[in-house]
């Protein structure tokens, strides 16, 4: 190769460089600007959205929007505002939502944590067609089970109770069994068999010697779990309508329903999706590295 | 749920590691095992049976009777079936959900495999990684109103540039020819990084010695990407669309909160249809054979696409 061609093949090189960063730039700016813009509105009146549409700071900054979504303006001033007036208690919906994700993550983690070590570690006849069973649910569609779970909930008379909302999910996931069965398996037995020369059962060297050891892929497991379940709606749409165990998602629907005669409450309504996501925008600032690296393939294999 | 394909932290390489034989407690061992085994397993196995193989079962024998809640399930036969294979509804909803699956994936991919390239070729630090999965972790039901609000003909910030350019304001959620299209750009937007991720982990497979032969070959990268990538990415693609568009079939809460399934029926989707029929008219039974068709089909796709794209079969070795 002449320098001539060397020096062409460089130019295009950086030329392509420079064009794959601006499509990253563009990527990242169609990811990130219509969070701004939820904050923006957030931070607005709703009177000066209509005249002030197109900027990207807040229409008349005010704190107001916020108000309304914990109830802490009367419903005058709320309709005065632009709000519906209708009671809305977020609190109450984010102490539903903490109280769901956190029980159902606490049991499902920790049930699947047995599970998956009496089948990567015990043995018992028909372990693997068991767990092959488990595996296998994995492929039936929510809503499947979802119509007679509901029904069995109703017939037990745990509508629009805690209880209902997260008995099916508190017990284990086929998922959350298969991840950390992989892990078990993948560790070394030697301190096990150390220990259990020494006499100590299965259910100790679970406790002190399995669990202390599968704590990073159980955090892992259980930041995957948590913001699964904040996020889910369908179940507690069927089963926790009312106020007293009503989540985040199912109270954010209603925000938008309850919307007075004229135009909606904007502001109203991106302030509440505000509070509804920063949890989990908390948990993935703080942890962002392990959910960014725990989504991949190797496990599927 | 969240990830069905996640990553094991590669900690000791061999998972599957034969237990040791002729240990000190084998033949003792055996029934003690399943003792402790059945205590280990205990809590999953009620929420399994209660939650997950009863509703399953029950789920099937519904979709034979009539039962509206009240009182109990009267056995019909396949007759629920045969009214949905005349039910109008039905293939509309069908049409629909199709309509969306293929915009959806169609588009979600393209896009999700020229990030995943990117993300391996040029943006590789996990900061960027991780605001493009951003969207991914916040609830559906928020990235659809969100959308709905920017979306939104009168105010939306949307509509405001494109009638800036000069152009007539859209009524995205508002119009039947609209609608689903639109649901389905939000999803795009909601699932493109984690889309990229799982196809970039897939890059990350293939391992660098192939792409430096390509390069002393002198092959352009185009070149380099339909010969080498693509038929080496080909599993793992495969898996992808086998997970994507299995979550594409159950659309819900986007349609749910932004159109509730119109206008008319322009965005009814299968899902949708099926919560409308068992909570909107307690046709319990008539909803349950509606889910047993749509876990018909999701097999089916799920067959089809492991055979055709061979999604076990690696060229790697």
């Amino acid at each position: 190769m002449t320098t001539q061609t060397i020096t062409r093949v460089r130019k295009s090189m950086n030329w392509r460089l420079i064009g794959a960063w601006a499509l990253v730039a563009v990527a990242l700016a169609v990811t990130i600007l219509p969070f701004l813009w939820m904050l923006r509105t957030a931070l607005s009146s709703n009177h000066s959205l209509a005249s002030n549409s197109t900027n990207l700071l807040p229409a008349d900054f005010s704190w107001g929007a916020f108000k309304r979504v914990f109830g802490m303006q009367s419903a005058e001033e709320a309709i005065a505002e632009g709000g519906s007036g209708a009671n809305i208690d977020f609190w109450l919906y984010l102490r539903n939502s903490i109280l769901f994700s956190t029980v159902t993550t606490a049991g499902q983690v920790f049930f699947s944590a047995l599970a998956a070590y009496a089948f990567a570690r015990l043995r018992w006849p028909g372990r693997d067609k068991v767990f092959a069973l488990f595996l296998a649910t994995m492929m039936i569609p929510p809503i499947f089970t979802a119509l007679p779970n509901f029904l069995l909930i109703k017939n037990l008379g745990l509508l629009n109770t805690f209880a209902g909302l997260t008995l099916p999910f508190v017990f284990m996931s086929a998922f959350g069994i298969f991840f950390l069965r992989q892990f078990f398996m993948s560790m070394s037995r030697e301190v096990e068999e150390a220990a259990m020369l020494d006499g100590a059962k299965h259910l100790r060297i679970f406790f002190q010697i399995v669990l202390p050891n599968a704590a990073a892929p159980m955090a892992t497991l259980a930041l995957l779990t948590f913001i699964g379940q904040w996020n889910e709606y369908f179940w507690p749409l069927l089963v926790g309508q009312e106020e007293n165990v009503r989540v985040l998602t199912v109270g954010l629907s209603v925000f938008k329903s309850q919307s007075p005669q004229g135009a909606p409450d904007w502001s109203g309504l991106m302030a509440a999706t505000i509070v509804a996501a920063v949890p989990v925008l908390i948990l993935f600032i703080a942890f962002g590295k392990k959910v960014v690296n725990s989504i991949g393939f190797s496990g599927i294999k | 749920m969240m990830t069905t394909l996640t990553n094991n932290p590669p900690t000791r390489s061999d998972p599957r590691r034969p237990a040791r034989s002729g240990g000190l407690r084998r033949g003792a061992a055996r029934l003690g095992d399943l003792r402790i085994a059945l205590l280990f397993i205990v809590p999953a196995l009620i929420g399994f049976i209660a939650f997950c193989l009863v509703p399953t079962i029950r789920g099937v024998y519904l979709s034979f009777t009539e039962y509206s809640v009240l009182g109990e399930p009267e056995w019909i036969g396949v007759k629920n079936y045969t009214a949905i294979f005349a039910d109008e509804l039905f293939w509309n909803a069908m049409a629909v959900t199709v309509q969306y699956v293929g915009i959806n994936i169609g588009l979600q991919t393209l896009i999700a495999l020229g990030l995943a390239l990117l993300m391996h070729r040029v943006a590789k630090s996990t900061l960027i990684r991780g605001a493009l999965l951003l969207p991914f972790l916040v609830a559906n039901v928020i990235v659809a109103l969100l959308w709905f609000w920017m979306l939104d003909y009168q105010l939306g910030i949307v509509n405001e540039v494109i009638s800036w350019l000069g152009l007539p304001r859209i009524a995205f959620f508002g119009s039947e020819q609209w609608a689903i299209p639109t649901i389905a750009f939000v999803n795009v937007w909601r699932h493109m990084g984690y889309t990229a991720l799982l196809i970039f982990a897939g890059l990350q497979a293939i391992p660098n010695h192939v792409y430096e032969v390509a390069s002393l070959d002198g092959a352009s990268p185009a070149r380099t990407f339909w010969s080498i990538t693509m038929p080496l990415l080909r599993p793992v693609l495969a898996l992808v669309l086998v997970v994507t568009v299995i979550g594409s079939f159950q659309v819900f809460d986007t349609v749910a909160v932004t159109t509730g399934g119109g206008p008319v029926n322009a965005s009814r989707v299968i899902q949708m249809y099926i919560y409308q029929k068992a909570f909107g008219e307690s046709d319990f039974g008539y909803a349950s054979a509606l889910s047993v068709i749509l876990f018909v089909i999701l097999a089916l796709v799920a067959f089809i696409q492991m055979k055709f794209l061979k999604g076990n079969e690696s060229d790697l070795d």
